[in-house]
């Protein structure tokens, strides 16, 4: 459980004589690092490291964990630069402090910007620790080493860490310091076990779900049924009678039910008439499988995203055209865990707490909402059964703050599975047009993509790998704007562009008569000796996946194994991704992905591993079943039941390989699930002859659904 | 409103309560044990997995009434001290991402233990088959389940 602001500062206290440093965990700003001996002066920096005068290290996480492993990683870096056994590392959970800059999690970010400054906080300890330790031994401090959280010397004097706290704690901070090479690393690049495993394994309450505060009122809310719908009127006489329902509330558009058992919350839902009314339109997934063949077509709706050269050109002139569409759903993110929030708003406080990606947002919004300035609203931070995106949203913790605004008690919010599927936020649909220019000898003289999606935004990455590589390109989108709520969605836009971009150039390489990597490779060629304009990522990294991945699942060699080819780029970090099929008794059946991640120096590999495996199975899954159908503005798949999530039998062997350059480290939470659905469908193509042009694949090709 | 009495994890407890109610609200509403998680409600998810009489059921769709005068264990009374072979398979192998499905699984996984101390591959398959781990576990889980059926022979 997260530790209350109190407790924390308690745990500060406790260790007051050890040796405290405090630094800049997550920002963009400069580190910072002092020795901190008051409560006070705590308050000015972004993360504790405290050693405690048993050696027992602690060391405070801001940032919020949602299975990415972050909660793991970042002390492990600390710890690989002060030289100290991870047996005697202790990990906190902060909650929602002024001491911290930048408290959220999101975009695989964290891990780049934080690297340096977290080898420094280390660092920075270590050598405080050998400067007091040599001012007592009377030596000088560079005849001095560290390891596993002691001191010595080459006389053979030792002192623990421990030991030293207090000594080092009264020196000043050196303001320069020297971090390991690389290549030293003892720590960094083992098999870490997550932090919070002893409490995950034993059931103890860790999430916000779980989360119970004393005179706490439990509440659920009725949304409007479809999109496009707003509350008229309820009738809740016979539903307030029910025994345990405390109260049923308007609040907005919508209905709060509150109670003190989640079960007779429930059963209380279904006996209250609502009245909705129509407020917008009512927008059904056959409409905008119309609206994007209409917005594709139609030049005048077309924003330009990137040009160069003479595409018009280049495609008056090409020997040979390839063109083809490609179409994705609408997705939930259905994390495990369904969305809930606890409020208790006061005369002139506040208390939030629960699962969130952006605690700070979340507070704005509340203070917004409320009137009450943000100081005197406090945030605990709990565990989370899962993000994937849905948890950047603060909706659900402003919902929670309006029903204890409306009700004068403190409530925790709960959605119900069918609340949270149906409840927006979703990944928006989008439908991709691509035409490719082929000269005599087969090379790509002209590329042109359009995107048109609902609530989208921009849905190209125009920047992004072929751009570069093609003298003629032209890259436009168009955003349908609905009533249908969309949101961030683990690797947004990437997530099913890269699948479109991937299967398409399998087709330009099938249609030019190359072999699709070799195709590639060329075309990372051409970005390496002359690139074309302004381009996102470094072609060397690129063709170093691709060669690799090559290697690993020998390519092109394998007897009766057929093989998909799929790479991209994103979050910093460079995927390469072969799928293999095979025919068992004539059944064509998807049995391994090789995964070739370059991410930089990969910080803790059983943490990687498990990013690897799961972006897989969750590209694969949302590749092969994910679908939210759309009828007059009502989503139809409402639970698991219909909205169908891979499971055990049906997935792939994974072989995960990282390149190990020694390079800082880049995101790792989102960067294998972009290039999966293209690794997927280019090895269908490659045993069936048939290419999938939309997902869910097995609603595209019903035989593909035996295929795993 | 009824008289339900259940044995929980070694437990006694009598309890007046809708009869109705499903064992899992029971569970982590009436007597705060929240380590059985709820997913979907509706006996799809199987993140909601505790024992019956020694056997895996849903607790989600198990009206408390029906489990009036069973023996029940729940995650948090899988082992005293968090040392089942599955849970020690379970963080050797680093399992967990979010951790949310876990429990249901583990459950599930004890269920099949009992039952099949040496479960073939396909067995192990069958009977996770049904617990979805979002986060996409499901490699490393086969594995653990391995690993402890190894550990207890
Ligand atoms: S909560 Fe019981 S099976 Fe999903
Ligand atoms: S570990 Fe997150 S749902 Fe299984």
């Amino acid at each position: 459980m997260a530790h209350s602001r109190r407790n924390f500062l308690k745990a500060f206290s406790t260790v007051s004589g050890g040796l405290i440093i405090g630094f800049d965990w997550a920002a963009n700003k400069a580190f910072a690092s002092e020795v901190i001996k008051t409560e006070a002066a705590a308050l000015n920096f972004n993360a504790f490291l405290s050693i405690a005068s048993d050696g027992i290290v602690s060391i405070t996480s801001p940032n919020p964990e949602i299975g990415q492993g972050i909660k793991t990683a970042f002390p492990v870096i600390v710890a690989e630069e002060l030289d100290v056994d991870w047996a005697n590392v202790k990990v906190l959970q902060a909650d929602l402090s002024p001491a911290f800059d930048r408290q959220l999690t999101g975009g695989s970010g964290a891990i780049k910007h934080s690297w340096e400054r977290l080898r420094k906080a280390g660092a920075t300890a270590r050598q405080m620790l050998i400067e007091a330790a040599a001012n007592k031994w009377q030596v000088e401090a560079r005849t001095c080493e560290t390891s596993k959280g002691w001191v010595s010397h080459s006389s053979g004097k030792k002192l623990s860490y421990g030991e030293l706290a207090e000594a080092a704690s009264k020196l000043a901070p050196p303001t320069e310091v020297t971090l390991k090479p690389v290549d030293s690393f003892k720590l960094i690049g083992g098999f870490i076990k997550g932090v919070d495993n002893p409490s995950v394994l034993t059931g103890k309450p860790l999430y916000g779900i779980d989360l119970k505060k004393e005179g706490m009122y439990l509440a659920q809310l009725i949304r409007p049924t479809a999109f496009g719908m707003k509350l008229k009127s309820f009738d809740a006489s016979e539903a307030e009678k029910m025994p345990g329902i405390t109260q049923v509330v308007a609040v907005g558009n919508r209905v709060a039910v509150l109670g003190k058992s989640t079960w007779q919350i429930m059963q209380a839902r279904k006996k209250i008439n609502i009245e909705w009314e129509k407020d917008g339109n009512l927008e059904s997934s056959s409409d905008h499988d119309k609206l994007f063949k209409e917005y594709l077509d139609d030049t005048s709706k077309a924003q330009l995203q990137r040009k160069d050269g003479d595409v018009e050109k280049a495609f008056k002139e090409a020997a040979k055209i390839v063109e083809a569409e490609y179409q994705c759903p609408f997705l939930p993110h259905s994390p495990m865990e369904p969305m809930n929030f606890y409020a208790d708003v006061r005369a002139d406080s506040v208390v939030l707490a629960g699962p969130t990606q952006t605690p700070g947002r979340a507070r704005a919004s509340v203070s917004k909402l409320t009137g009450i300035p943000e100081d005197k609203i406090t945030v605990e931070l709990t565990k989370m059964g899962g993000g994937f995106g849905r948890r950047l949203d603060d909706g659900y913790a402003i919902e929670a703050a309006e029903i204890s605004k409306a009700t004068g008690k403190p409530v925790k919010l709960i959605w119900t599975r069918e609340d949270d599927m149906t409840g927006g936020y979703y990944r928006p649909a989008v439908r991709y047009r691509f035409k490719a220019a082929l000269d005599k000898a087969g090379n790509i003289t002209g590329y042109y993509s359009k995107g048109v999606g609902i609530n989208t935004g921009n849905p190209m990455r125009q920047d992004n790998f072929p751009a570069g590589a093609i003298e003629n390109l032209l890259i436009e989108s168009y955003d349908h704007k609905s009533t249908i709520t969309t949101g961030p969605w683990r690797a947004p836009i990437t997530n099913f562009l890269a699948y479109a971009e991937q299967s398409f150039l399998d087709e330009v390489a099938k249609t030019a008569g190359k072999d699709p990597i070799k195709m590639r490779l060329e075309l990372i060629d051409k970005v390496v000796k002359n690139p074309v304009g302004k381009i996102t990522y470094e072609p060397e990294r690129f063709r170093v996946v691709m060669q690799t991945a090559a290697d690993k699942a020998g390519w092109g060699k394998k007897k009766g194994v057929y093989q998909g080819f799929s790479v991209y780029f994103s979050h910093n970090s460079y995927v390469a991704q072969i799928a293999e099929m095979e025919k068992k008794k004539g059944q064509p059946v998807l049995t391994k992905v090789y995964a070739v991640t370059d991410c930089g120096i990969v910080i803790n590999q059983s943490g990687a591993q498990n990013q690897i495996y799961g972006a897989i199975t969750d590209g694969l899954s949302h590749a092969m079943y994910g679908k939210l159908t759309f009828k007059n503005g009502e989503p139809l798949e409402k639970n698991y039941d219909t909205y169908r999530v891979i499971k055990m039998p049906e997935v792939p062997q994974v072989e995960a390989h990282f390149i190990d350059n020694g390079i800082d480290p880049t995101g790792l939470g989102e960067p294998a699930l972009p290039p999966l659905g293209g690794a997927v469908a280019n090895a269908i193509a490659a045993t069936t002859g048939k290419r999938l042009y939309s997902q869910p694949f097995n609603m595209a090709d019903d035989k593909v659904e035996s295929y795993l | 409103m009824a008289i339900v009495k259940l044995k929980i994890n070694g437990k006694a407890y009598e309890s007046d309560v809708d009869p109705e109610m499903p064992l899992l609200w029971y569970l982590r509403e009436e007597i705060e044990l929240v380590g059985t998680k709820y997913g979907c409600g509706i006996a799809q998810c199987g993140a909601c997995t505790v024992h019956m009489n020694g056997t895996a059921v849903r607790s989600c769709v198990l009206p408390v009434s029906s489990a009036d005068g069973a023996e029940i264990t729940t995650i948090e009374g899988l082992s005293e001290k968090g040392d089942h072979p599955l849970q020690k398979a379970w963080d050797e192998l680093d399992v967990p991402q979010c951790g949310y499905c876990q429990a249901g699984q583990i459950m599930t996984a004890a269920s099949l233990l009992k039952d099949n101390p040496k479960p073939s591959l396909e067995d192990i398959e069958l009977a996770m088959g049904n617990n979805i781990c979002r986060c996409g576990t499901y490699h490393r889980i086969r594995e653990a389940v391995k690993l402890a059926a190894e550990k207890m022979n």
